[in-house]
């Protein structure tokens, strides 16, 4: 399957969508210009990606920063984990936040709450 | 400008000059709100800060509230009525630092028939407790739709979780179908 790879910059995250190395991840800052157009490709992948998973998913969110547009998008990505997760996929959801951050770990739990999905909460030092 | 027009005029910028300090305004801006532009103030703002050795906390809550402010202006502010080039999908944005909190505000034009929903809005906000902007903000979330211009309806809500304040607005008539709405948001300094 294609690999997804974006580099981040000061307004788009970084990503890594990588079935056959198992590395799934968001992280950086994202506060796109346009929300939907940077997200869409990610949504689709996780679509085609759903029909042939791995036996196991870890996807981890490394956000320093979203802004309220992107947050709404974050959702959809986790949506669709869960969808995954209730079709008898193994999907666990890694929040990581930095240590004093606790607006970002209250996102966290906030996602927690909303999607019925295994969601691991972890903080780091930055 | 003849002489003593330039003269005036100078006059003015030393005024205006003397009232920003006055107000200890560090960022004033009007006109259109692009998504350069946003970048540009909050890298400045950020910047600025970390010079002062504002706190972390401090400095993401500006910078949250900023993004928010600015985003609510080119995604909101009414391009239309009063035919007067000034007011056209523009706003003005300000960014102020008292000894206790920062104050981010913002002035756009709307259209009057849109006060009354954004009234109610603005005052469901700000009955809110924090638990109660959390379920909010997880109802919208959970239950909004992005609008054309990327709205997600989300902006208010967060301003007043990120800020714990209050959020202040004051509509002022332009003319029978506009007014210019104005936001202030302040960020404690000693969080």
């Amino acid at each position: 399957m294609e690999v997804i790879k974006i580099k981040g910059t000061d307004d788009t995250p970084s990503v890594i969508l990588d079935k056959e190395n198992e590395i799934f991840e968001i992280s950086g800052r994202s506060l796109p210009e346009d929300v939907t157009t940077f997200y869409e490709p990610i949504l689709n992948w996780l679509d085609e990606y759903a029909e042939n998973a791995n036996a196991k998913t870890v996807f981890s969110f490394k956000l320093v920063y979203f802004n309220t547009a992107s947050s709404k998008l974050l959702l959809d990505i986790l949506m669709k984990l869960e969808e995954m997760y209730e079709n008898g996929n193994d999907i666990l959801i890694k929040w990581h936040y930095p240590e004093d951050d606790e607006d970002m770990e209250e996102a966290g739990e906030e996602y927690a709450d909303i999607v019925d999905v295994p969601f691991e909460q972890v903080s780091y030092v930055l | 400008m003849d002489k003593h027009n330039v003269k005036g005029f100078l006059e003015f910028v030393y005024d205006f000059y003397r009232s920003m300090k006055a107000h200890e305004i560090t960022l004033v801006y009007e006109g259109e709100i692009t998504h350069q532009i946003t970048k540009a103030f909050t890298s400045l703002t950020e910047s600025n800060m970390a010079k002062q050795d504002e706190s972390n906390t401090v400095q993401k809550k500006v910078f949250h509230v900023m993004v928010e402010c600015l985003q609510n202006i080119s995604k909101h502010a009414d391009t239309f009525g009063s035919d007067d080039y000034l007011f056209a999908g523009r706003g003005i944005f300000m960014v102020s630092k008292g000894s206790e909190d920062y104050h981010v505000t913002t002035g756009n034009v709307i259209e009057n028939r849109k006060i009354e929903e954004l009234t109610e809005m603005l005052e469901e906000i700000n009955s809110l407790d924090k638990e109660g902007l959390k379920q909010l903000y997880k109802k919208q979330m959970r239950e909004g739709r992005l609008s054309e211009k990327g709205g997600a309806g989300l902006g208010f809500i967060d301003i007043a979780r990120k800020t714990g304040n209050q959020l202040e607005y004051h509509f002022l008539p332009i003319d029978e179908t506009s007014s210019f709405f104005l936001l202030s948001s302040s960020i404690s300094r000693t969080l």
